[in-house]
């Protein structure tokens, strides 16, 4: 369907990435921003079931890929605080759940369309240690690419995948193409017909859980390289390194263009994955700048992450620029450095 | 018949019967190797490694929802979710409630043993009224909580609904094989089992079963 250049509507693109990830079911609950997520799918013929609640549906897509069958669902921001019940069961079994969040404005029921509230929740939502893959995309394309992904590093790496977008990005047409084709990784059964697979999800020792929870670790340690993708624009030379995700990192990519033509040293860093996170080109990106200036819709969930990944070398002054939960534009960022 | 580990469960438990006698059934009818058995928090996670039958724990109250997503990938498969009355009938009741309104092809067996029975015996749905417990120090304020008797509202024709009790295991077998048949032709099943929990009801010997045939008024038995 966008197999060549053509315009398409986010949520379009992401149900799109579905179908070309081999997902045959969809689990869902109606919430807004994602309503379309799940009425699209369900629109195309996708096999469906609309549960009575996130968590249901959540649970759902667990047995479904327990049962070796591509699954996802959908879900925002108070229906996303329920899902985390899910998924802290598919951290804690390892089971390749993939959710597609379309961040609200929080907390509780909050506003419908947008923010980046949500990060925290998608990174380290749950009773656990937060070992899931979650990606931002900035533009339409980005949707479709890291939503295969997320389909395939879930099913490749055995770790639950969040695609953590927003209302604006799934509701905003864009010009779309399929530039390469990817290769999909394969579902299988984690329980075979006949196996006597005894698998356990409670542990009676601490120190049995302490094992597991560490080899979980080493495991999302050591598939890291493969897995983080940011991009650096700009910042050869740069004095400042602005830092921004998701579609507010759109805005501050044209932010940079702009203050670049006005002569000012800048830079930007905006992360495609924010679990793991890039460290490695954060801190090559960081290295040399004056200031750092962290962008966001919310009161700096991307700035604990990027501090906790920054080395205390490349440590310069930081600038926040926080709206929770309103839309930033370019111009304000541009005003910013005015 | 083999038996993979040796029962976890407390001296006197009713669930290591249960489990033998769904073992039983499983055998008989060739199913072990289609079955597979998700377990729900509580009591019924120590079965986890009890039966030659792929099984696996889930989570708390969640076992119906995740149970009827792997009967959805694996339409051949014989899907068994065992759980507690707690996390049946308050916990997990809006998943069962819907797995049973949508006829999903699951089978649920509930142990009522009317307390929440690994924390401690706190007071459960199915508690009889009056009854004391850590939670309830003056006495359980509530009407005990029927669960087939709700469910018979919203089910499909062709699903089956029953309460049996552990210690008529004829019963138990029967109803059980009439689960799996449900399921087979494609409906929802649910049987409870009335259960017996000496280490929190504080009974020994002839004590837990005379309080099992005083449940039996509370819960009636039979197909619903």
């Amino acid at each position: 369907m966008f197999k060549n250049k053509k315009l398409a509507t986010g949520y379009e693109v992401a149900i799109e990435a579905c179908f070309d990830a081999g997902a045959t079911m969809m689990y869902g609950y109606p919430i807004t921003p994602v309503t379309e997520v799940f009425t699209e799918w369900i629109k195309r013929g996708g096999e469906s079931l609309q549960a009575e609640d996130e968590i249901a549906a959540g649970f759902g897509v667990c047995g479904g890929v327990i049962g070796g069958q591509k699954t996802f669902t959908t879900t925002a921001g108070p229906g996303h605080v329920l899902m985390q019940d899910p998924l802290s069961m598919a951290e804690g079994m390892r089971l390749p759940m993939v959710v597609i969040v379309g961040q609200r404005g929080g907390p509780s029921s909050g506003t419908v369309i947008y923010s980046q509230q949500e990060v925290n929740l998608a990174v380290h939502g749950g009773n656990g240690e937060g070992l899931r893959l979650v990606y931002s995309p900035s533009t339409i394309e980005e949707l479709y690419f890291l939503t295969r992904r997320a389909f395939n590093e879930a099913w490749l790496y055995r770790f639950p995948s969040i695609i953590l977008t927003d209302g604006y990005l799934l509701k905003s047409q864009g010009v779309f193409s399929v530039k390469e084709d990817l290769k999909n990784v394969s579902s299988y059964p984690l329980v075979k017909e006949g196996e006597q697979k005894h698998w356990r999800n409670i542990y009676t020792l601490e120190e049995e859980l302490n094992e597991v929870v560490l080899q979980n670790k080493k495991d999302f340690d050591s598939i890291k390289e493969k897995v983080v993708s940011a991009e650096t624009y700009q910042t050869t030379g740069a004095e400042i390194l602005l830092i921004a995700h998701g579609i507010v990192g759109a805005a501050a990519k044209e932010a940079v263009d702009i203050l670049r033509q006005q002569g000012i040293k800048i830079g930007l860093f905006r992360p495609l994955t924010l679990s793991p996170l890039a460290d490695k080109e954060l801190n090559q990106a960081a290295k040399g700048a004056k200031k750092i200036v962290i962008v966001e819709s919310s009161l700096g969930q991307l700035a604990e992450i990027i501090r906790t990944n920054l080395d205390p070398k490349n440590i310069a002054t930081f600038e926040y620029l926080q709206f929770p939960a309103l839309g930033v534009e370019t111009e304000t960022i541009v005003k910013h450095f005015k | 018949m083999l038996l993979e580990e040796s029962a976890k469960f407390c001296p006197g438990c009713g669930y290591s019967i249960i489990l033998m006698m769904l073992n039983q059934v499983l055998l008989s009818q060739k199913l072990q190797t289609k079955a597979v058995l998700g377990l729900d928090i509580g009591c019924s996670l120590l079965g986890w490694n009890y039966l030659p039958v792929n099984t696996f724990q889930t989570h708390h109250g969640r076992v119906v929802s995740t149970m009827l997503g792997y009967k959805r990938a694996q339409k051949d498969s014989v899907s068994l979710a065992l759980v507690g009355d707690g996390g049946a009938y308050a916990i997990g009741w809006q998943g069962l409630f819907y797995a049973a309104r949508r006829d999903e092809p699951v089978t649920v067996i509930v142990v009522n043993n009317t307390v929440y029975a690994m924390t401690g015996g706190q007071t459960a749905p199915t508690t009889p009224c009056g009854q004391r417990t850590s939670t309830a120090p003056v006495g359980c304020a509530d009407k005990p909580f029927q669960g087939p008797e709700f469910l018979k509202n919203v089910i499909q024709p062709g699903a089956f609904l029953a309460r049996v009790a552990v210690n008529d295991p004829k019963a138990v077998v029967s109803a059980l094989e009439k689960t799996l048949a449900a399921q087979q032709a494609g409906h929802f099943s649910l049987v409870e089992i009335l259960s017996v929990c000496p280490t929190n009801w504080r009974t020994v010997g002839k004590a837990t079963f005379d309080y099992l045939e005083k449940l039996k008024k509370v819960y009636p038995l039979g197909e619903f």
